[in-house]
Order: structure tokens, then sequence, then C-alpha cells
């Protein structure tokens, strides 16, 4: 029955289901596709801690959200379009997130009395009035998937779990998209269990034929490419991109790289990635703990090696001790931190932007470091790279702040042409009749010398080094200059970044500031007030230690400051200690990226009592 | 005929002793063992064929961990604790060069035990040195893991409470290949200890009792006095009987499992009951029996190397891997693996 196609700008699903129900696979999938086909896209997978959470209750419900667009989009989205629910529980945590009138597609199989109840529903959602707000699409998944798979010789188990791509087909045919990159996939993934293959490329297609004959439809959607800049396009999580982006570095800079790692949510995905490129020249020392992940880092990056330690909040605060002596030793260090909730163990799934404090701070000590943090997926691999290159220019740890949030979600990335990328310059030096390990150059860094060259022998460690000549030394004006000496360097790479930019106007009434992962919240937060006649500017930070040279300036431009954070007001705080000025706040602490029309409330607050103000 | 080997130690500028020592000034307390351990190192390392470049001493916190600063070679003084992982991040991207941990009790068997297990576990191919005093030192004086049941010491008035560890039951039961033990008053013992642990492929363990003068000044003096040493020292030897005492007449045997002492001067006794070193072995359980054998004041304190075994190292598995991932797969493409997984083109 051939239905209507309607064309979309944009949508937001969410696949939702129990973590066994393959929510995050079907969701990659639906991302891959969208973006093979042209469309701006933005992923943001939501999961619990527990790898299978106790079978149809809310606390295992496992979520994937994408947006895709024919428009240049960087947020998941606030508001979901359409929810594909695989049991009541996944409608009963997800209907908060839904925009009225959205589409609901459940698995009606699933809605028997042992699952309502498990989800602590009394009645069946299907059968009241409780979903009336939205257009609710009933769909037996499980018998269809049976169905299609009766003479498939699988297992009922094995039946019962190809029913995502049932799901999934039933997508592809609503927003009009191909099977192919799905059954190509499926080809290989399943090269070696031909059953298992054939029977999901089965009911893949069954899902989407499904659509075509059923008269539970009666219109079908079409989202138009996006107009990307022209080039070859790939689509990366934060962390594949920040996996690449060091591999990137050691080639852009001739120098092996190191990593010294102990796995932990959600950053361990690096080290996966980069266990797997051994012919690139990279080792991967999956070490006894946080501590060895760091120093083993610090002994490879003594000895002349890219060195780089990989973690999450709890681990950054495990590795702090070394990051002093990395600071002491004035020996190039990357630190990656992927943030999640704290604090402690925290939220270990979730996403949040509070170890800004730890990051610039948290040391004893004087020991100031570089830090840097990305603001998308794909920003991921440029600040990973960035940071290797500040590291080894100045001789000094630098800390790259990522979060959850950008780490596991997705988004199409211009793969650039390796040749067109900027070489990262190391110098080791290989002799010198008048070598002192603590000697300069004039961007403050000592050299780089690697164990084994001849006549070069020196010693460094943690205790106070004589100026120039780095013996040990107690002395008190040394260790006052020292320490003077090391804050300016790092300040002094401020000189070496770039400007931070101002969207729109540059000077006004007000202006939303940002850092990390909040980008595309704010992003749109800001076009959309602006689409409403609201005067509003908008920069956003990749350096916060130090800050762009013409920040305070930036700042001074503008009446008021709205910093949206996802902890409870760091970098609000560091605002008002460096420039002396009393930013406004938003603040939201939910395990969840900022939304975007919270914040554009937030803009339209202030703005109004602005003019009230002014009328008075 | 010059073997390989030989030809390339004669290319190596013939080191000396002097070669090793640095301008700075060595800070220990006057009387410190860790004198006589530096002195026999910069005796050693000159005689391994190593070029000097190539060795790196690396160290923790503690009154030992102050050696690399004493040894004019590459050396770097980490934090407490950290020795081992430090120095496995070094060797592990740096296989070629030698490298060499001196620790304390407190640094390696307190702080560090993680990393030092971990090692031992890995067989990093690193020499450990470890200088046990079986107290702090450096912190003027409190107890350690080795510290003796009831010491008294700043921290433990009443006496300590605590089981100590046997560092080399520890080193041996995580997996240390090559395991070794010395005293600071035995110089040229010390130096054997010292070459076999370099010659050694994988991870060298060498526990020395090391008199602390100021905080636990006598600890060894069963072990080191010319009237008492005879009877309390069994001096390990590969492939020989084991025997101690003025005139070789006491021996160890093994009675149901456990070691005792026999006078081969009693008939009854023969020197064909004495146990048989053996450092080879590759059971452990005759090494684990000497090495909790200090602990018992009916048998002498073993020294020597305990264990000697061949186990690939973790450095070397690394590279070789390397190797093979890059012949079946090329040298790594940078614009192939960006440009890898599903594509599009936008024109
Ligand atoms: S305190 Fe003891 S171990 Fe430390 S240097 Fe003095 S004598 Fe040696």
């Amino acid at each position: 029955m051939a239905k209507e196609i309607k064309k979309l700008e944009s949508v937001t699903v969410r696949f939702a289901g129990d973590s066994g129900d393959g929510m995050q696979l079907t969701g990659a999938r639906f991302g891959d596709t969208t973006a093979l086909s042209g469309k701006d896209i933005a992923t943001l997978p939501d999961y619990p801690s527990e790898i299978r959470a106790p079978a149809g209750t809310t606390s295992g419900v496992s979520g994937f959200q994408l947006n895709f667009s024919s428009q240049a989009i960087d947020s998941p989205g606030d508001q979901v379009d359409v929810l594909v629910a695989m049991n009541p529980a996944a409608v009963k945590v997800n209907i908060k997130d839904l925009k009225k009138n959205a589409i609901i597609i459940v698995n009606q199989d699933a809605f028997d009395v042992k699952n309502l109840k498990l989800a602590g529903y009394e009645k069946n959602p299907l059968e009241d009035d409780s979903l009336s707000a939205f257009k609710v699409i009933p769909v037996p998944v499980t018998t269809l998937t049976k169905n299609a798979l009766e003479d498939s010789g699988l297992s009922p188990k094995e039946i019962v779990r190809c029913k995502n791509f049932f799901a999934l087909g039933l997508m592809f045919w609503l927003y009009s998209e191909s099977l192919i990159p799905t059954i190509k996939w499926l080809e290989e993934k399943f090269e070696k269990q031909p059953e298992i293959k054939e029977a999901n490329i089965k009911v893949l297609k069954a899902g989407y034929n499904f659509g075509d004959n059923t008269r539970l439809f009666t219109e079908r959607y079409k989202i138009e490419p996006a107009k990307l800049e022209p080039g070859v396009y790939r689509n990366v999580s934060g962390n594949e991109a920040t996996a690449l982006g060091c591999v990137t570095a050691s080639l852009l800079s001739n120098t092996p790289l190191f990593l010294g790692s102990y796995p932990i949510t959600p950053a361990s995905e690096i080290l996966q990635y980069l266990s797997k490129y051994k012919n690139y020249g990279v080792i991967t020392f999956q070490a006894e703990d946080e501590i060895a992940g760091i120093t083993s880092a610090i002994g490879a990056a003594f000895g002349g090696s890219l060195a780089v330690t990989t973690t999450s909040g709890p681990g950054l605060a495990l590795k702090t001790e070394a990051i002093g002596l990395a600071v002491m030793t004035e020996l190039p260090l990357v630190i990656i931190d992927v943030q999640r909730g704290g604090p402690s163990t925290g939220l270990p799934t979730k996403t949040e932007d509070s170890d800004l404090l730890q990051a610039v701070y948290g040391r004893n000590g004087e020991a100031p470091v570089v830090v840097l943090c990305a603001s998308s997926p794909k920003d991921c691999f440029y600040m990973t790279i960035e940071a290797f290159r500040i590291a080894v220019k100045y001789m000094t740890p630098v800390i790259l702040l990522t979060d959850g949030y950008i780490a596991n979600g997705s988004e199409p990335f211009k793969i650039p042409n390796v040749d067109d990328l900027p070489k990262i310059e190391v110098k080791f030096l290989e002799e010198g009749r008048e070598f002192y390990p603590y000697m300069r150059n004039a961007n403050l860094a000592r050299p780089w010398v690697k164990p084994g060259t001849p006549g070069l022998e020196h010693r460094i460690g943690g205790l106070e080094k004589s100026h120039i000549f780095g013996n040990v030394s107690y002395d008190s004006e040394n260790h006052d200059f020292m320490c003077k000496l090391r804050a300016e360097k790092v300040a002094s790479v401020q000189k070496d970044i770039p400007d931070l930019e101002v969207l729109y106007e540059q000077e006004g009434k007000l202006l939303v500031l940002g850092w990390g992962g909040t980008y595309g919240a704010i992003y749109h937060a800001v076009e959309k007030a602006r689409k409403v006649g609201m005067k509003v500017s908008q920069a956003h930070l990749n350096f916060i230690n130090p800050f762009p040279s013409n920040l305070g300036n930036v700042l001074s431009k503008f009446k008021k400051i709205l910093i949206p954070e996802v902890n409870l007001g760091q970098l609000a705080r560091i605002i008002r200690s460096e420039y002396l000025i009393k930013p406004i706040q938003f603040n939201k602490v939910r395990g969840l990226p900022l939304k975007s029309f919270e914040i554009q409330s937030k803009i339209l607050e202030i703005l109004s009592e602005e003019n009230n103000d002014n009328q008075k | 005929m010059t073997t390989k080997s030989e030809i390339k130690q004669k290319e190596i500028k013939q080191l000396t002793y002097q070669d090793f020592v640095p301008e700075n000034e060595v800070k220990w307390c006057p009387g410190c063992g860790d004198y006589s351990i530096l002195a026999q190192v910069q005796r050693v390392l000159p005689e391994l064929g190593i070029e000097k470049e190539k060795f790196v001493c690396v160290s923790g916190i503690g009154c030992s961990s102050r050696f690399p600063y004493y040894m004019n070679t590459y050396g770097f003084h980490g934090i407490h604790g950290r020795a081992a992982a430090i120095a496995t991040g070094l060797k592990v991207s740096r296989p070629e060069l030698s490298i060499w941990v001196a620790t304390g009790d407190g640094d390696m068997m307190s702080i560090g035990g993680n990393h030092f297990i971990h090692a031992c576990r890995k067989n990093i191919d690193l020499n450990i040195l470890l200088f046990n005093n079986r107290i702090y030192g450096l912190t003027k004086g409190q107890y350690s893991p080795t510290s003796r049941k009831g010491m008294v010491t700043k921290t433990s008035p009443y006496g300590v409470v605590d089981h100590p560890f046997k560092p080399i039951a520890l080193a041996i039961g995580s997996g240390a290949t090559f395991v070794a033990r010395t005293i600071d008053r035995e110089p040229k013992h010390m130096q054997e200890m010292i070459k076999k642990a370099g010659a050694h492929k994988g991870l060298s363990f060498v526990e020395i009792y090391q008199n602390c003068v100021i905080f636990n000044d006598g600890e060894f003096n069963h072990l080191t006095d010319k009237n008492t040493r005879d009877d309390n020292l069994l001096v390990l030897e590969h492939k020989k009987p084991m025997l101690f005492g003025k005139e070789k007449d006491k021996g160890i045997k093994l009675v149901d499992f456990k070691p005792i002492v026999i006078d081969l001067n009693k008939k009854e006794n023969s020197i064909d009951d004495v146990l048989i070193h053996d450092e080879t072995d590759e059971i452990p359980m005759r090494a684990m029996m000497l090495a909790c054998m200090a602990e018992d004041s009916n048998l002498p304190t073993p020294i020597g190397v305990f264990r000697r075994v061949y186990k690939s190292t973790y450095d070397g598995d690394v590279h070789l891997q390397l190797q093979e991932v890059n012949k079946k797969y090329g040298k790594g493409d940078l614009q192939k693996l960006l440009t890898s997984g599903n594509t599009w083109e936008i024109k």
C-alpha cells in the first residue's frame, strides 16, 4: 500500500528497551544508516551501569537517542519525536521526554501482566487513556518476529533475540532509509554464523515490509541529506575520535605512542581502540591500577615516547600525585579524563562535567598544568592532537577533559587529509657540551633527552631542582623562583592558542559562555532564542588553563554572562575569581546533557528581566 | 675463538668504577649500609658489557631511593612506591635499556606492593634491589612491613603486632624469575648477586639486608658478627650441598617436608643426607622453603640465589607482538585508518 511521504527537516528518535534487548546496537545501526545517507546526526546512548539489570524493570531500561537532520546539528535533541519502546518499563521511563503528539511504537507483545507489574503499571497504559497525548502504535513485534522465523531452525530464545531488527526494519521504512548498510553489516558481523545472519536479515526485511502493508501508519517520512561541507565523512564517537587523535599525533610527531591505562567507564574504549593499532607503533600497557597507568606513562615519557594515560573522575583523583611528578620533572604527558557523574563512584555510565576544578587545581603544591576540553565527538580528535602538541612543545603535562556524553555520542566526522594536518615538532637533545637538564628554551621548556644518549646522563625526580642545573635543591629562593617559573611557563601557552570567538554580536546584553560537551545544547538554545528576536551571543571555551588571552575583553563587552554547566558552577567559580565578575549560573547534574529548551528559557528570563529593569 | 658478545664488549669502551661516580655529594648517614650497596653496584656495572648511557636507575621514596642521584647514569627519582611502575613504562617502551630499581622495604613492600607483585608476575626485565633495613629511615624510625613482630619503634612503643612480609617468598609467589638475597657487609657476595641479576633476562629481585645505623642498628648483627656469622648464615651455591658452620659441618636435611639442621660430626648423619641446592628448579617449592627459613630461629638464614628460571619477558613479548601484527597487516597507513569503517562522500 503506497503511503504518502512527508518531508521533515529533523527528527529525534529514541530506541528503548531492556538492557538485554540490543537497543544500543539498534540505535547505532540506525545512526550509521542515516549518516551514510547524508544526514547530519548526533547520538546519545543512555544505559544503566549494570550489565544486565533486572529484566523488565525501569532500572534496567537502556536507551539510545538520535537526532538526524537535513540541517547541521550539534545535539541529540531535547525532546523525542518517536519512541520505540520494547516493553512497558521503556514507556514509563521515557514518557517525560516525549514531545506532545510524539509517536510511540510499542512492542504490544511485551505488555503482559508480568511486565506491566515489573514496570509498576497497575493498568495497561495501552488500554486506558494515559497515553492520549501521543500517537501510540502497538505492533506485535515478538509475534511477527516469530512468524518470520518459523522455519529458521533457530531456538525460540535465538528467535526472540532477533526482534530488535524487526523494530529497526520498521523504522527504516518509516523514515525511508535503505536496508543495505545494515544487511552488509550483518553479513560481516555474522560471517561465521550464517543462520543468525540470515535470520536477522529476514526479520529486518519483515519489519520493513510490515510498514508497507499495515494500516497502522498513514504516512511515512523523509529527511533530505544535510548540506555539509564537501568531503569524505564517517561517523565517530568521542572515544573513537580520541583514540584516532592519539595515533594521529604519534604519526604527526614521528614519536611512538605509549598508553598506560586501567579500565574505567566511560574511558575504557580508548584503551580498547588503541590496543588494536599495534601496526601504528602504538604500545598499550593495561596497568595494575590507575597509578601505574600514569606512572608507567611518565616512565615512557622519560624514555622519549609520546605518553598518554586515559581515565575518568575517580581515576584522575588517584593519578593526582603523579601529575605533580610530571609537573616537577617537566615531562610531556597527556592525561585524558572522560568525565562521569561523581563524587566517588557516582554515576559511572552517566555524564557530568564536574572534574573541572579537580583538573585545574586538584594537586598538592603549586602545580600548574594545561587544561583543555573537547566540545563534541569529532572535536575530541582535534583537541587530542592539540594536547600532545602543547605537551611536547612546552614539556608539560596537559589534561584533556571530555565527558561521557561526547565520548559515547557520535556524529559525522569529515575525514581530514593527513598531509594537511600540521606536523608536531619533537626535538630530542642529542648532544651538547654545556648541557644541564633544566636549561630552558624561548618557550621555557627544558630539553627532552632520551636515556641512551651518550654524554647527557642526568637525573630528574620529584624533589625540587635548582634552576638550569637540575640538582636537588632545598634553597628557599630557588624554590620561590621555580614555582613562579613553572606557573609562567604554563601561563605562556596562552600566546599559542586561538582567541575565543564570539558568535553573533560582539557586544551586548547577554553572552552565553560554555565549555566542553555543552556546546550543542547552548548552540541550539541561542539559535532558537535569536529566531524569536532575542539578542544573545555565544562563546565556547576549548582552553581552560590558560584561558584565551581575549577572554577578559570579551566578558567586559557584555552586560550579563550566563554560564550553563553540568556541575554546580565550576567554570563560573573560576571566571568569578579570575575576572571579578558575577556570571549567572545555570546548573543541572542529572547525569544527562543539558537540554537546549531549558537554556533557552533561562535566556528569555534574563533578557526579560533586563528589559523590565530598563523600563523602570 | 671470540664469541659475538665478546666482540661487542670490546667495542664498548671499558668502563670503570669511576665512570659511575657522580660529582655530587652522597648524603646518607655515616656508617649506613647504603654506602656499601652503592659501591658494589658501581663496581659491577662496568663489568656487564653494557654502554654506560644505557643504564637507568629508577627509585621511589626513602633513604634507598636517593640512589639514582648518586649514580652517574640516567636516573629517575619517582614518588613513593611507584618505582616499579615507572620502570615498567620505561622498559616496555625502551627495551634496550638496562634498568635498575633501588627501593626499600617501606617503598616496595608497603605503598608499592601492588606494582611489585605485578612487575614480578609480568616478568618485566628489571633489576630490583630492595634495601631491607626493616624500618622507615627517612621518616625517622617507624616500623615497616618487614619489621619483626615485637620490635619497638617510634610507632610501636609496646612492640610491633604485625606479621612481617617475607620479601623473597613474596617475589617467588608473584612469579619473579630471579630471586636472591645478600647482605651489606658481604661485599664480594653482593657483587656476585648483582652481577647475576644483571645477567638474568627477566625480573631480577635482590633483597639486601642493610643496616640502618640510626634507627635499627644491629638488626643483622647475628649474620654479620664474626663470632656468630658462620652458625647463622647459609650461603647457597648452585648444585652444592647446603652446608654451613665454621667448619662447614652442619647441613640442611629435609624430613617430612621440613628443613632441619643436622650435625655432620655425628655418625648417623652423612653428607648424602644434605639437600643439594638447585636454583634452576622449575618447581618453586624448595625455593619457597628456603625463603621461609630466616623466620625460624632454629635454622640459618640463607643468602645467595634462591631461584633462577627462564620465562619469556613482558617487554620482549610486547615487541614480538608488535612485529607480528606489523607483519600480518603491514605498517599502518594513517589515512587508511581515518577512512576506515562506513564512509560517504559529500560533493
Ligand atoms: S636513616 Fe638509616 S637508612 Fe637512612 S641513611 Fe641514615 S642510616 Fe641509612
